[in-house]
């Protein structure tokens, strides 16, 4: 017999995990997040009295590389996420039906959770040829997007696609695809970017909403602070060798070879606010500074058209500190970061870099070396 | 039956009533697919329609062809890494970078990282619930799955206890009411013909390839930094290697990181030798008899070949994987292939929705010109904006119709097999033979949709192995004192001639792929990508040729013609990919002056 919205923990009792490994997982989950033990607690008793939260995950003009890389997870595994924590009740990249079959379940559940599921969009919508770029049932997908969104209690902007546009939104963006936000007026989004995001920084926002059963703080772009609150640059490993003037020249030289900052191979982790140097891919096998290749930064804005990746950071000067947020700088300060840099590097001195903006901007020293 | 015969020898009645798949699931980016059927419920008419365009090579007009493999990348996610291997590989032609012998190594190792991870993620999670009744695994007799996991491999989950399990949380599942993914599936249609221990063995491993496949794509996270989307470089790989040195510890590829590789290489082939080959078997054997879907399977087959055993040499002789071409079912005859061949690779449009000047002719890569042009045929039924049956006599697609020689050609995994078949290579003769003598199933039988699927799974355990002697070349180099990665010697942009032009080819896990650049004053000046899925995915062309997709689906009777099952199963044997077939190269209105092609 069927047992509506049945809890996590009781799907979790009645698939035969003690209620030890229960509060293990809720330790765990806590830890994943960043959580202070106490609110493994918190996380238990919420587990123990939520139904599964239904989720639409609809796909636009996208390459699909946020799908792949949530089932990444290792902690919350994805299968775990998608059959214990969460009902998915459409995600046309996974889901079993086809066609009308799974069209349909795109009415039904917000006619039957009014205001009670979350929808998830990985990719946008393109607005050219009456949104035809991308169809979907026939239709352009815009216009479902919009009538799903309608009863959503919130909206996950999955990846730099549904955030900011990303690469088919890159100059002269022939579609016209738009960021969500563009079309989705009246709804909280949390955007998530990266291309794609760190797998346990996408499980970890849902982990989040189902345990305190609010969405995570935002910052002034929409993104969760506790994982984009600082740039990689702050917390990259390579981060004395900044600071000591030790940079890679070229690729595979004595530099590269010893792990050295990658700034001047066009390293973007000085603008980026991502958690790929503190989280790391995979695991925490590597990120893609660790692997010698400078940060693209691909969880920022239109970061396609702020190339080209092996230019370094440049143009206007001052620099501020670890302390602050994606907030205290601002979208204009953020590109400011570059030219401190600039004068940093080329001076290959240990500084300290400046909390504030200064009143005029320093000038790069001429002949800077390579 | 009446019926319009094609040029390429198939039959097209479209006077049976008309049904529409869309979307299609379970592949990746968005698709349509309809079909005619018969008053026996046999498909007699089917129309392939890729439903999403984003232009991306209009994008990389003007951009530095450095940074091209970056935006390619993004063309998929799915196969993602195997269009910036292309990238890299087709900006190098064009400069006449060489890479070093480490460099080519890992480069091999990414790419067949990502056959053994793409081909086990389809097989599971994209194809499987085609063959694969959930619900029935409920009523499966777990020490009878026990049984039978236990008499086809060594895995070590296969107690009796462990499918109980897997059959209990199954059973919550479905009683919680939120069936999630598995919601509104075609369950119970008698199509499916596992019994149901064999549908638990299946679930299980479902759930265990879910979780094992995360696994696997770490060796890109070591030499590329993330995955989905490793970083890539024009020249060489960015993962300096650090062996002895005492800041080794902080570099990219040291011993430890090592080490992670190669036990990730022992643990996928355990995986797919002990989980994905074995089901592959079992549910072949209770499928021998459906025998529908080959469409152009072992008629007309193309690879431009894949994995090069000697840096910088992309010739026939290197490759660990072969090109060539076969035409006509003629296994005896393997045509050689030429990507800067003007007469060669053609595209199509006057089934698509572009427009050419002259809609009668194709246009090799390099000298495309193309516009968007999204127009419906006057047998459309419905409005633009709410398609409910479209008009296959005028333009229905955002897939380009892909040519070899004028032909419609199948790519991918039993593409590649057939050739290396018919080049009596062992490597890929040999466990296309044991198959065939283990389902005791002739030839012929290869060139069905089960053969497609089965030839994934033979090419995702070459893989693996793969992995294992491409990881003890790259020790062996190392060992020899060569630490080499990167060749920086054409980086700069001031070291480039004025204006050139290269092409770039892999055999992605889905098929043949090619990128055609012509580099100009420092800048990208045209990029064209002519993808898997744009070969199998093609509509008709102006000779009225259908592609692979629609040649598969024909002929295949439904067992319930309300629910699209053995469409679905077919389509997703080529495991279709719609954002990277859905493009269009850069309009290109300029004579070229000098072009110097390697």
């Amino acid at each position: 017999m069927a047992v509506e919205n049945q809890t996590f923990y009781e799907l979790m009792r009645a698939q035969g995990t003690s209620r030890r490994s229960f509060l293990k997982f809720c330790s765990l989950t806590a830890a994943a997040l960043g959580l202070e033990p106490v609110y493994a607690g918190h996380i238990a008793h919420a587990m123990e009295t939520k139904p599964r939260l239904p989720v639409l995950w609809m796909h636009g003009l996208e390459c699909t590389c946020c799908s792949e890389s949530f089932i990444r997870s290792g902690n919350p595994l994805a299968s775990d996420v998608i059959l214990k924590m969460i009902s998915l009740d459409y995600d046309d990249t996974l889901m079993a039906a086809a066609g009308t079959d799974a069209e349909s379940i795109l009415d039904e559940i917000p006619a039957k959770y009014p205001g009670g599921y979350i929808l998830a969009v990985e990719g946008n919508p393109p607005l050219n040829e009456d949104g035809m770029y991308c169809i979907v049932g026939g239709k352009p997908f815009v216009d479902k997007l919009k009538a799903v969104a309608a009863n959503a209690k919130a909206v996950i902007a999955w990846g730099a696609c549904a955030s900011w546009g990303c690469v088919q939104a890159a100059r002269p963006n022939p579609t016209n695809a738009v960021p969500i936000d563009k079309v989705i007026t009246d709804k909280p989004i949390i955007k998530v970017p990266g291309c794609p995001p760190i797998a346990e920084v996408m499980t970890g926002v849902i982990s989040y909403i189902l345990t305190f059963d609010r969405l995570p703080e935002l910052d002034s772009r929409g993104r969760p602070v506790m994982f984009y609150g600082q740039r990689i640059h702050d917390k990259c490993y390579r981060r004395p060798h900044f600071d000591a003037g030790e940079f890679v020249q070229s690729w595979d030289d004595e530099g590269a070879r010893a792990g050295y900052c990658l700034y001047k191979m066009g390293c973007k982790g000085p603008t980026t606010y991502n958690a790929c140097s503190t989280t790391r891919w995979n695991g925490g096998v590597s990120f893609p500074i660790q692997s010698g290749h400078g940060c693209i930064g691909c969880s920022e804005d239109n970061f396609w058209d702020n190339g080209p990746f092996y230019s370094r950071l440049a143009k206007v000067g001052a620099a501020f500190g670890v302390e602050a947020t994606a907030d205290e700088i601002g979208e204009t300060a953020a590109a400011i970061v570059g030219a401190g840099i600039v004068a940093h590097a080329g001076a290959s001195t240990v500084s300290h870099l400046l909390r504030k903006k200064p009143a005029t901007p320093p000038t790069p020293p001429e002949g800077d070396p390579k | 039956m009446t019926g319009i015969a094609t040029p390429n020898g198939f039959i097209l009645d479209s006077s049976g009533r008309r049904m529409v798949v869309d979307p299609v699931t379970r592949i990746e980016g968005h698709m349509r697919c309809e079909v005619n059927l018969d008053a026996n419920n046999v498909i007699r008419n089917a129309v392939s329609s890729g439903t999403m365009w984003r232009g991306l090579e209009i994008i990389l007009k003007g951009r530095d062809p450095r940074d091209a493999w970056a935006f390619c990348e993004r063309i998929c996610g799915v196969c993602t890494g195997t269009h910036a291997l292309t990238s890299v590989r087709a900006v190098e032609n064009a400069l006449g970078i060489q890479i070093p012998k480490n460099a080519n190594i890992i480069r091999n190792m990414m790419q067949a990282t990502l056959y053994a991870h793409d081909h086990l993620v389809h097989f599971y999670h994209l194809h499987a619930l085609d063959w694969v009744d959930v619900v029935s695994a409920l009523k499966a007799d777990p020490k009878a799955t026990s049984a039978l996991a236990q008499s086809i491999s060594p895995w070590p989950n296969s107690s009796p206890g462990y499918f109980s399990d897997v059959q209990a949380k199954l059973q919550r599942f479905v009683d919680s009411g939120q069936l999630g993914p598995f919601m509104n599936g075609y369950w119970g249609n008698p199509a499916y013909l596992l019994p149901p221990e064999a549908n638990l063995m299946a679930v299980a491993h479902y759930l265990e390839a879910l979780d094992f496949q995360r696994e696997i794509v770490k060796i890109h996270t070591v030499f590329g930094g993330k995955n989905p989307h490793p970083n890539w470089l024009v020249g060489g790989m960015a993962c300096a290697i650090n062996l002895d040195d005492p800041m080794a510890a902080g570099a990219p590829v040291n011993m430890v990181q090592l080490n992670l590789v190669s036990s990730i290489i022992d643990r996928t082939i355990d995986f797919i030798d002990q989980v994905y080959i074995p089901d592959l078997k079992a549910i072949a054997s209770f499928y021998k008899a459906w025998d529908f879907g080959g469409g152009l399977a072992g008629k007309n087959v193309l690879s431009y070949g894949e994995f090069p055993t000697i840096a910088n040499d992309y010739t026939n002789n290197s490759l660990a994987m072969p090109r060539g071409a076969i035409l006509n079912g003629n296994l005896n005859e393997i045509y050689d292939v030429d990507l800067t061949d003007a007469d060669q690779v053609q595209e199509f449009v006057d089934h698509s929705w572009y427009t050419y000047p002259d809609e009668s002719t194709g246009l090799h890569p390099w000298s495309g010109i193309t516009e968007p042009n999204f127009a419906l045929g006057p047998n459309t039924i419905g409005t633009k904006t709410n398609i409910q049956q479209l008009d296959e006599g005028a333009k229905y697609s955002f897939i380009k119709a892909a040519r070899w020689r004028g032909n419609a050609m199948e790519v991918g995994p039993l593409s590649r097999f057939t050739i290396g078949y018919a080049k009596g290579i062992s490597e890929f003769k040999d466990p296309v033979d044991a198959l065939l003598t283990d389902l005791n199933l002739p030839f012929g039988a290869l060139f069905t949709t089960l053969g497609r699927t089965a030839a994934r799974g033979l090419e995702a355990s070459w893989a693996a192995h793969k992995l294992g002697d491409l990881f003890d070349e790259l020790i062996t180099n190392l060992a020899a004192g060569d630490l080499a990665t990167a060749n920086t010697d054409s980086w700069e942009p001031s070291s480039w001639p004025v204006e050139v032009k290269g092409v770039g080819f892999t055999e992605a896990p889905r098929g043949a792929l090619g990128h055609w650049v012509h580099i100009k004053d420092k800048k990208i000046e045209s990029y064209q990508a002519v993808v898997p899925t744009t070969w199998n995915g093609s509509p008709r062309d102006p000779s009225g040729s259908i592609g692979a997709f629609e040649a598969a689906l024909l002929n295949t009777p439904l067992a319930n013609p309300a629910q699209p099952l053995e469409i679905l199963r077919t389509l997703h044997s080529f495991d279709p990919c719609l954002a990277c077939s859905t493009h269009v190269i850069a309009p290109d209105g300029e004579e070229l002056v000098s072009v110097k092609v390697r």
